[in-house]
C-alpha cells in the first residue's frame, strides 16, 4: 500500500469527520424540531456555537486542578483519533494496523475517565453526582460494546475494524442473524452513551436526573467549545460505527482521491438516514429512570451475548 | 460455511433469530398490552418461516400450516386475548416473581442448554432448516421460563401460547412441518383451550379477587 496515500486518505478521514460531526448534531437536531412540530434550528447552529464559545473568556473556579483545564483537550484529542480509527471513506487506513475496535473502546473509555474526573475535581454536588452515573452507565455499556465488537470478529476473524468492513461489506451479500442482534444491542449502547433520550436527555440542563450535562456544567468558554466537539464527534464515531458494522456496503478498499469522492455521498445518505432514526426514537420514547438504566444495559449485553450465541449456532461449521 | 447456503436458508435462519429475539422480549416484558402484541409478532414471523419453507421446498401441506398460523395466532388469539384484558380490566404492570435482569441470565443459560442438546441432533437431520431446531428449543425454555416466572394468569396462558409456537416452529424446523391432521388438532385444542382459560380467568378473579395463580395453592378457606 502506497504510504502517502494512506496518510492523504487519514487526513481526508479527519477533516470529514471534523466537518461532518457538528452538521450531523445539527441535522438531528433539526429532524427532531420538524417531529416535535417546533421550529427548527439551522443546520450549521453548532458551528456558530463554537464560534460564540471560541470568542467567550473561559471562566475558571478558584479552586480548579490542572486536570480540569487539561481535561478537554485530551477529550478532544481521544474523540479526534477515535475518528481516525472508523473506516467511513475508505478501508485501508494508515492507522488500521495500529488500533483495532478494543483500542477504539479504550479511546473511548479514557475519554470518559477524564470528563468524570473532571467533572469531580471541581467540588460541586452536581458534578460528582453526574460523574458518578456516569461511570454507572459506562461500567455497563462497555461489555456490551465489546462484545458486539466480538460477534462482528467472530464473523471476520479479526479485531481490525478495516478487515471487519471489507469481510462484511465487500464480499457479496450475506444474511447474518447474529449482526441482527448485534445491531439492536449496538444501538442500546450507542444511546447510552451519546446521552440520548431513553438514558440521558441531552437538551436538559439544571435537571436532577440528568448525567453528561452535569459534568460539564461548570465548563465555559473554549473549553466547553472542545467538550461539545467532542459530543458531537463521538455521535459522529457511533454512527460512523454503525455504518461500518451493519450497512457497510460502499466502503471502498482502494485509497485513491476517487474512491472517496464516490464514498463521500453514499455516506452522507448513511449519515442523514441514520440521524433521522435517532431522531424519531428520541421522539417516540420517554426518558427512563436513573436506575432503569442498569436494565437497559443489561439487555443490550444480553443481545450481544445472543449474537454470538447465535453466530455460533447458525453460521459456523455446516 | 454460510457463503454455500442457499437465500431461503439465510432467510430462515433470519427469522429463526427474530423468533429468539421476540423470546427473549416476552420474557423480559413488563407490560401486558406489549406482550400480547409480542406474541402476535412472533405468530408472524412463524408464519413467514413456514411459508418460506414452503416455497423452497415444494412441500404444499405447509402452505396450509402457513395460512393456519396467520388465522389463529395473527388475527384470533390476539383479537381474544385483547378483548379479554379488555374485559377483565387488567393492563396494569405485570410483576414478576423473579427480577428481569436475573430473569434473562436464566434466559441466556437456557438458550446455551439449548444449543448444546440441539447440536447432535441437528447433525443427523438432513434438512435446510436443521440448525434453527436448537432456536426452536430454547423458544421452548424461554416461554417455559416465563410461565415458571409470572404470577398472574394471563401472562402465564401467553406463555403457554408462545411455547406451542416454539413446538410447531420446532417440527417446521427439523421435520418439515407435522401431518396436516395433527396440525388441525392442536390449532383447534390451542383455540379452544384459550377460549376456556378465558372462562377460567373470570372463575378464578371472582372467587379471589386478583388474577395471582398464588392464591390456588391455598387449600384452605382461611388465613
Amino acid at each position: 500500500m502506497n504510504t502517502l496515500a494512506a496518510i492523504l486518505v487519514q487526513f481526508f478521514e479527519l477533516l470529514a469527520a471534523l466537518l461532518l460531526a457538528p452538521l450531523l448534531t445539527g441535522w438531528v437536531n433539526q429532524c427532531r424540531a420538524w417531529l416535535q412540530n417546533k421550529t427548527a434550528p439551522p443546520m450549521m447552529l453548532p458551528f456558530r456555537q463554537y464560534a460564540k464559545l471560541l470568542e467567550k473568556e473561559a471562566v475558571l473556579a478558584n479552586n480548579v486542578s490542572s486536570l480540569f483545564r487539561m481535561a478537554p483537550y485530551i477529550i478532544f484529542a481521544c474523540m479526534a483519533l477515535a475518528s481516525m480509527i472508523v473506516p467511513t471513506l475508505s478501508s485501508s487506513l494508515m492507522l488500521a494496523p495500529a488500533a483495532d475496535a478494543i483500542a477504539l473502546v479504550g479511546l473511548f473509555a479514557l475519554a470518559r475517565i477524564f470528563i468524570a474526573l473532571a467533572g469531580m475535581d471541581i467540588g460541586t454536588a452536581f458534578g460528582s453526582l453526574g460523574a458518578r452515573r456516569e461511570m454507572l452507565i459506562g461500567f455497563l455499556a462497555e461489555p456490551a460494546l465489546l462484545m458486539v465488537f466480538f460477534t462482528a470478529s467472530l464473523i471476520s476473524k479479526s479485531t481490525s475494524l478495516s478487515t471487519m468492513v471489507e469481510a462484511l461489506g465487500q464480499r457479496g451479500f450475506i444474511v447474518y442473524p447474529s449482526l441482527a442482534f448485534a445491531g439492536v444491542a449496538f444501538t442500546m449502547v450507542a444511546l447510552a452513551e451519546n446521552a440520548r433520550i431513553p438514558v440521558d436527555n441531552p437538551t436538559t440542563h439544571l435537571e436532577l436526573t440528568m448525567i453528561h450535562e452535569a459534568m460539564i456544567l461548570e465548563y465555559s468558554g473554549r473549553h466547553l467549545a472542545l467538550i461539545e466537539c467532542a459530543v458531537a464527534l463521538k455521535l459522529y464515531v457511533y454512527f460512523c460505527l454503525g455504518v461500518a458494522l451493519f450497512v457497510p456496503w460502499g466502503i471502498p478498499e482502494g485509497a485513491d482521491l476517487l474512491n472517496l469522492l464516490q464514498a463521500l455521498p453514499l455516506l452522507l445518505l448513511k449519515l442523514a438516514v441514520g440521524g433521522f432514526l435517532l431522531a424519531l426514537i428520541e421522539t417516540i420514547s420517554a426518558k427512563m429512570r436513573v436506575f432503569r438504566a442498569p436494565e437497559f444495559l443489561g439487555t443490550a449485553f444480553m443481545l450481544a451475548v445472543l449474537g454470538m450465541l447465535v453466530h455460533l449456532l447458525l453460521e459456523t461449521g455446516k | 460455511m454460510t457463503a454455500t447456503l442457499p437465500i431461503s436458508a439465510q432467510i430462515i435462519n433470519l427469522l429463526a433469530a427474530a423468533m429468539l429475539l421476540l423470546a427473549f422480549a416476552m420474557v423480559s416484558q413488563r407490560r401486558i398490552i406489549s406482550l400480547i402484541n409480542l406474541f402476535m409478532a412472533q405468530g408472524a414471523v412463524l408464519c413467514a418461516s413456514t411459508l418460506v419453507v414452503a416455497i423452497s421446498t415444494g412441500q404444499s401441506h405447509l402452505y396450509g400450516s402457513a395460512l393456519i398460523t396467520l388465522v389463529l395466532k395473527v388475527i384470533l388469539l390476539p383479537w381474544i386475548l385483547h378483548r379479554l384484558i379488555h374485559r377483565l380490566n387488567v393492563r396494569w404492570d405485570i410483576e414478576t416473581l423473579i427480577n428481569i435482569p436475573m430473569t434473562m441470565i436464566i434466559g441466556i443459560l437456557l438458550v446455551i442448554f439449548s444449543f448444546n442438546l440441539a447440536l447432535p441432533i441437528s447433525e443427523l437431520a438432513g434438512t435446510i432448516t436443521r440448525s434453527t431446531l436448537g432456536i426452536a428449543i430454547a423458544s421452548v425454555m424461554l416461554s417455559t421460563l416465563m410461565m415458571i416466572t409470572r404470577s398472574k394468569a394471563v401472562p402465564q396462558v401467553i406463555g403457554f401460547l408462545s411455547m406451542e409456537n416454539g413446538l410447531f416452529f420446532a417440527a417446521t424446523s427439523a421435520t418439515y412441518g407435522m401431518p396436516m391432521v395433527v396440525e388441525l388438532g392442536i390449532a383447534l385444542d390451542v383455540l379452544v383451550g384459550t377460549v376456556i382459560l378465558g372462562v377460567f380467568f373470570f372463575q378464578i378473579r371472582d372467587k379471589f379477587e386478583s388474577l395471582d395463580i398464588r392464591h390456588l395453592e391455598k387449600l384452605r378457606e382461611d388465613q
